[in-house]
């Protein structure tokens, strides 16, 4: 999945991806993006045209509706900046998910050229800015769920450094961190059951370690970790890593 | 509501099988796991060489199976070609009635299990006894391998203590040692009786025409020390170019399969006994089965023949774990199973085009494949294969709409506000059947649909 041909940075601009989850349900994790990267001198453009990076259609198996809105989206993200996602699994549906289904399509240049200047938040900010700590204070116990589409990607590494670079915030230690939590798109309805026991078992590791908060780098699998919590009357709070950042910078900032 | 057959089958797995499974695979997965970061400076570029060896292998076929018939030829066995599971049997079948022999010694073998090769043989007559201990257990209970290097791996020591008792091994004994020892004690006569030995091949050399078997029983080599013909049934995917590249291999494959250093027996069999040597089969047969896998060759799966039978994919999956391997319907379950099964169906894969829906995309089992097989992609593939070919997937939502709307500005932004409705409408009357699956299990977060538009209007003035 390694994202290794990369575009270099030029500039200090970006294109955001919000993704579909954000625009639909977790606007405060969009907008706290936005002020992570502002934070770090970085101008933040929104494509109004942007929807979706296609991956539902694509796990889904019907890659001829995927391909219809990957062609969208890179016609919305067009030029040479980079484009930041807070999601490692859109970021990898652009540099990989996208590429696989373009395989045999004349159009894979412009797709795969996209691919190449797309980068997961944590990643872009660490690996692509330089930016390995994080100032301000969370006093908080975090267990850190590391979503599945950035093994391999330099994503998980990149967000544990900036956790525990902050001041007052404890990383968690569980179980089979290693583990999936049972989201996977269309497989979290397709396949319910499963994909709920799988959830009830990150979940049981998780508060093992008695965390105040859980926080992933991608909001699908917190939507599924905080729905199944809250559907059985034991609510555990679920948050981005990019609003973890915005609220340690308040405290650096007050 | 309809949901996929593997979720449904795991939804009624019974308590005690879902821990027996569960306990086993993450206990051998964190073996494994531990053992290769703590013994090699980088595990991962020996899983990347391996695969590099075994893609080469596969792509060259044309140039190695000529060659390994030659060499075995020279060594003194016999070979057989095998296109289809029938012919394959109809070989064994053969060369059982040309000598005489009516019974039949097995050691665990893969490819056996995919052929039905015991069931066949005792339809005409004759008996295959399985002496691994797991597929012995497996016959006696008439009952089929659940993985594939711990075909019980269902089953806990006490309903195997209720099998022996009924098979009339002994008074109900749980206690595994006390097991082994009837098996042990009951298979040694076998081992005696039987004409004809046969086992499968973890990998054939084509340099050399070597056989290389790995087992923890030890139960092949007594397959070979007491018959006169050994029968060798192996899938046109195991060659190695050379024996050298079996260093390599097999220090992956004992500690991804069961966290070994090695398994605690290796062999390597050059051929039928030569005159010098005092015993040992006479006669020696090896027996190459396509069965599908030059279909599986000339798709864009081929990847998937990289495979060397280790198991590890199945151990970390989360679903395998939740599903356990009966679940899938096939002798190569799990992760390598969802692909490979699939695949060999040939044209009735529309009948197991369910299989690679049977994952969340993890990656997991990509992570700890010896021959770095990249599963979620060739997964991936086959839900495109199985859309176009338009077999039916329950419960995977249509997405042909969702594609219009999600390609059209216009569209999308109004279906962000209507969204709004979820938060007023109770779920039970949205006739969305994903909906219905999510909010049944999980609670569904408020609706925001556009107010991240928004917020960045606001502060843009």
């Amino acid at each position: 999945m390694l994202n290794t041909e990369r575009s270099p940075i030029t500039g200090k601009r970006v294109q955001l991806m919000a993704t579909c989850l954000c625009d639909a349900f977790y606007d405060d994790v969009a907008a706290a993006t936005v002020e992570v990267l502002e934070h770090l001198g970085v101008t933040v453009v929104f494509p109004e045209g942007q929807t979706c990076c296609g991956q539902p259609a694509f796990n889904g198996g019907d890659w001829t509706a995927s391909r219809r809105v990957v062609r969208h989206t890179v016609r919305t993200f067009a030029g040479e900046d980079p484009v930041v996602v807070p999601s490692g699994s859109c970021a990898a549906m652009m540099f990989h998910g996208a590429v696989l289904e373009f395989e045999k399509e004349s159009d894979l240049p412009e797709v795969a050229a996209l691919g190449r200047r797309t980068w997961e938040l944590a990643d872009f900010i660490v690996n692509g800015l330089g930016v390995k700590t994080w100032p301000g204070s969370y006093p908080a116990t975090v267990a850190f769920h590391r979503a599945c589409h950035t093994r391999g990607t330099a994503s998980g590494e990149a967000a544990l450094a900036l956790l525990g670079s902050i001041a007052g915030l404890k990383l968690a230690q569980f179980g089979e961190g290693e583990q999936c939590c049972g989201f996977g798109g269309t497989f979290s309805v397709s396949f319910p059951n499963i994909s709920s026991a799988m959830g009830d078992l990150k979940l049981e590791h998780m508060r093992a370690a008695n965390p105040d908060v859980v926080v992933s780098g991608d909001m699908s699998c917190m939507m599924h970790l905080g729905g199944l919590a809250a559907k059985e009357g034991k609510p555990v709070k679920t948050l981005h890593l990019a609003q973890v950042l915005r609220d340690a910078l308040k405290t650096a900032k007050a | 509501m309809r949901f996929q057959p593997i979720d449904q089958y795991s939804a009624g797995l019974k308590a005690d099988t879902r821990a027996s499974v569960y306990q086993s695979t993450k206990s051998t997965h964190e073996k494994r796991t531990k053992l290769l970061f703590d013994q090699f400076a980088d595990p991962d570029r020996l899983r990347e060489l391996a695969g590099e060896i075994k893609q080469h292998a596969i792509e060259n076929l044309d140039t190695y199976l000529p060659q390994v018939e030659a060499r075995l030829k020279a060594n003194g066995a016999q070979v057989h070609w095998a296109g289809t599971a029938e012919s394959a049997c109809a070989t064994v079948l053969k060369i059982m009635r040309d000598r005489g022999a009516t019974k039949m010694v097995k050691a665990k073998t893969m490819v056996s299990e995919e052929i039905e090769l015991a069931h066949f043989l005792e339809q005409h007559g004759l008996e295959a006894l399985e002496t691994d201990l797991g597929e012995f257990i497996v016959q006696i209970d008439d009952d089929h391998p659940s993985h594939i290097v711990r075909p019980i791996i269902h089953k806990n020591r006490r309903e195997i203590a209720t099998s022996f008792e009924r098979e009339g091994l002994g008074a109900y004994n749980d206690d595994p040692g006390t097991i082994t020892r009837r098996a042990r004690h009951f298979l040694r006569h076998k081992y005696l009786e039987a004409d004809v030995g046969l086992t499968g091949a973890n990998f054939v050399s084509a340099e050399s025409g070597r056989i290389v078997l790995v087992t923890n029983e030890g139960n092949s080599r007594f397959c070979l020390a007491a018959t006169k013909c050994h029968i060798v049934l192996v899938g046109i995917e195991k060659i190695v170019p050379r024996d050298c590249d079996l260093s390599i291999l097999l220090n992956l494959l004992g500690r991804s399969g069961t966290a070994q250093d090695l398994t605690v027996y290796t062999e390597f069999i050059s051929g039928p006994k030569a005159p010098t040597q005092p015993d040992g089969p006479e006669e020696m047969h090896v027996i190459f089965v396509d069965n599908g896998r030059t279909e599986v060759l000339a798709s864009d799966c081929r990847e998937i023949l990289r495979c060397i039978r280790c198991g590890a994919c199945l151990n970390v999956c989360p679903v395998y774990r939740q599903a356990s391997g009966h679940a899938y319907r096939s002798v190569y379950p799990g992760p390598v199973g969802a692909v490979l099964s699939p695949l060999l169906m040939k044209d009735k894969f529309p009948q197991k085009a369910d299989l690679p829906k049977a994952s969340s995309l993890c990656g997991a089992c990509n992570e700890v494949c010896p021959v770095n097989i990249p599963i979620p992609d060739l997964l991936l593939r086959l839900r495109n294969r199985a859309k176009e070919e338009n077999v039916p997937s329950p419960g995977t939502p249509p997405m042909g709409a969702w594609a219009l709307m999600a390609s059209q500005p216009t569209a999308w932004k109004a279906a962000l506000a209507g969204g709004k409705l979820l938060d007023y409408v109770p779920t039970k009357l949205i006739p969305v059947p994903a909906l219905q699956a999510w909010a049944d299990k999980r609670a569904l977060p408020t609706w925001r649909g556009g107010e991240f538009r928004k917020w960045l209007r606001q502060r843009a003035k």
